[in-house]
């Protein structure tokens, strides 16, 4: 039996609102609570960095080195064998490895150093001569990080939170595809394994509907943080 | 007692080819009210001196004395409080773009702790200081050099320090705006009684605001004095290079010199040097008519500084020997400082 390609791609009778709330759902739930990780968690690895990288100590330049092979480790390795190979760690945290909780510690994991690093950058790209000013102040660094560093490159980590959450986006799909659930399941289990392509190709635009709108919410905090 | 008080100050960097000296037994003494100028070439070291004033780089040897405190030892929560009281401008106004002009200002005081609604009034205060009325809302991007670099002196000034650190604060300006930022320093010496140290590689600076002047050269102080006395009398080669940049014509030179010897062969020619008091008595008319001479002014050029005038003319005696004698003498006794380009 042949079918056309409308006949594959636009069987509006495989689709289920249901099933596709559902899936967005888990997408989101994924998607924010790893963000909010690792916004923070990545802020202050980056800020470690940060520090490590200016400090002229022994003591900091090694473990600069240290953290950055830890970090390199995590960012390069494939995220589809990251998810399984940690699969007892997310066990001992969440109790299961299945659903779309249980991608969290995968998806946070990955993301962290490649975030740490965007906002090293980030920080490394202050103005040295504001830093000055505030030191000339008589600034402690608590408030140098929280009145200087932090603002001076707010557009920075805006942005690079921005990138890092869309790929975490197409993290979760990958994750679905072992069980987390949330659009990607939907796409590759009940789509791809059970042959209904229009399943597929309507949870992609949904995905890439969410990917639009971030970029956008991204952008224009970007532009409305920006006044240089 | 000086409020700053400099004792064989030395400060080194290791850098990739060796020890870097960046300040060579430098002794300083700078009096409380005073504006007192740095001048230097770039790769003189007064960048470095400066900032051993303020904490941000400290002394490899020697004492750094700002009123009671050896600031070449304080460290962390002492070296912040000590900060509080010495304000720095910069060449480049590091001002932060994500505050308003308001909010830059106030850094200093959210910085040193002060209660919001004291914070509000002394930033009113501050900002009609420096004369930024209207422009509370804007963001640096928005505002001219002249207005960026006000904003760094009201924020330096904010938290009412004793003393004024100004790191080349009008290099970056036109010399409009210069002269406006420099007036506007003079006024808040006046107005705040504060202590300013400034560096600058520009004379001018020195000859329009400050007081006293040191010479660096290599790490080292090569020369200290009144601007006075240092503009009248420069002892050091690099001294007089300074001076010379700011009192001669714009065109002079050995060559010009040399042009004007050629041309003007007739009589003396002689170069005066004007200072304070003297610049303001008509020597010249006094000359011509107590002997019989006629004085040709050749070249010139008069400034105004804190201390009196200042000023250079090159002139052509024209007369007997007996009588151009008898007015070098003249000269010599009004205390005009002289020296004698080329004698018939």
């Amino acid at each position: 039996m042949n079918k056309s390609f409308t006949e594959i791609y636009f069987d509006w009778s495989q689709l289920d609102a249901a099933a596709f709330k559902q899936a967005f759902i888990d997408t989101m739930v994924m998607t924010i609570i790893s963000m909010v990780l690792v916004a923070i968690l990545g802020l202050g690895l980056g800020l470690l960095l940060y520090y490590l990288s200016k400090s002229n100590r022994k003591s900091a330049k090694l473990s600069y080195t240290l953290v950055s092979i830890v970090s390199n480790v995590f960012r390069s390795t494939p995220f589809i064998i990251l998810i399984v190979l940690i699969i007892p760690l997310t066990r001992l945290l969440l109790g299961t490895f299945l659903g779309a909780t249980a991608a969290i510690p995968a998806l946070v994991l990955s993301a962290i150093p490649f975030y740490a690093r965007l906002v090293e950058i980030a920080f490394r790209e202050v103005d040295q001569g504001v830093i000055e000013a505030a030191e000339s102040m008589g600034a402690s660094q608590f408030q140098l990080i929280g009145k200087v560093l932090l603002p001076e490159s707010k557009p920075a980590l805006l942005s690079g939170l921005t990138v890092t959450t869309i790929t975490m986006i197409g993290f979760t799909a990958m994750a679905g595809a072992i069980g987390a659930g949330g659009l990607g399941g939907l796409a590759y289990q009940d789509g791809f394994q059970r042959n209904r392509l229009t399943v597929t190709l309507f949870a992609t635009v949904f995905l890439l509907l969410i990917v639009f709108l971030i970029q956008w919410l991204g952008d224009s905090a970007v532009k409305r943080s920006d006044k240089r | 007692m000086s409020l700053i008080r400099l004792n064989h100050v030395k400060k080194s960097f290791a850098g990739k080819e060796g020890q870097v000296d960046a300040v060579v037994d430098v002794n300083l003494a700078v009096e409380k009210g005073e504006i007192f100028g740095i001048v230097g070439y770039s790769g003189a070291g007064k960048s470095t001196l400066i900032r051993l004033l303020n904490g941000l780089e400290t002394a490899t040897a020697g004492e750094v004395l700002v009123g009671d405190q050896n600031v070449a030892q304080l460290k962390g929560k002492e070296l912040r409080a000590y900060r509080k009281n010495a304000g720095m401008v910069f060449q480049h106004f590091n001002l932060l773009w994500s505050r308003t002009v308001e909010e830059n200002i106030l850094l200093p005081l959210e910085i040193a702790g002060y209660p919001a609604a004291e914070r509000q009034k002394r930033a009113i205060e501050l900002i009609q200081l420096v004369g930024l009325e209207g422009r509370e809302n804007a963001y640096p991007s928005q505002l001219s050099g002249g207005q960026k670099q006000r904003v760094g002196i009201a924020r330096a000034v904010a938290n009412q320090p004793a003393i004024l650190l100004c790191d080349e604060a009008t290099s970056a300006l036109d010399p409009q705006t210069t002269d406006e930022v420099l007036e506007l320093l003079v006024d808040i010496n006046r107005k705040l009684q504060l202590t300013i140290v400034l560096i600058t590689h520009e004379m001018h600076v020195i000859r329009k605001i400050c007081h006293k002047v040191a010479v660096m050269e290599k790490g080292r102080i090569v020369e200290t004095g009144t601007v006075g006395e240092v503009f009248r009398n420069p002892q050091e080669e690099v001294t007089k290079r300074f001076v010379h940049q700011e009192l001669l014509p714009e065109e002079y030179n050995e060559t010009s010199q040399e042009y004007l010897i050629e041309n003007y062969a007739q009589g003396d020619i002689i170069q005066l040097h004007f200072q304070g008091e003297q610049a303001k008595k008509p020597v010249i008319s006094q000359a011509i008519k107590k002997y019989d001479i006629d004085i040709n002014v050749l070249q010139g050029k008069l400034q105004q500084t804190q201390d009196g005038s200042f000023g250079t003319l090159v002139v052509q005696i024209v007369g007997n020997q007996n009588e151009r004698a008898k007015a070098i003498e003249f000269f010599k006794e009004k205390g005009v400082g002289m020296e004698v380009l080329h004698h018939e």
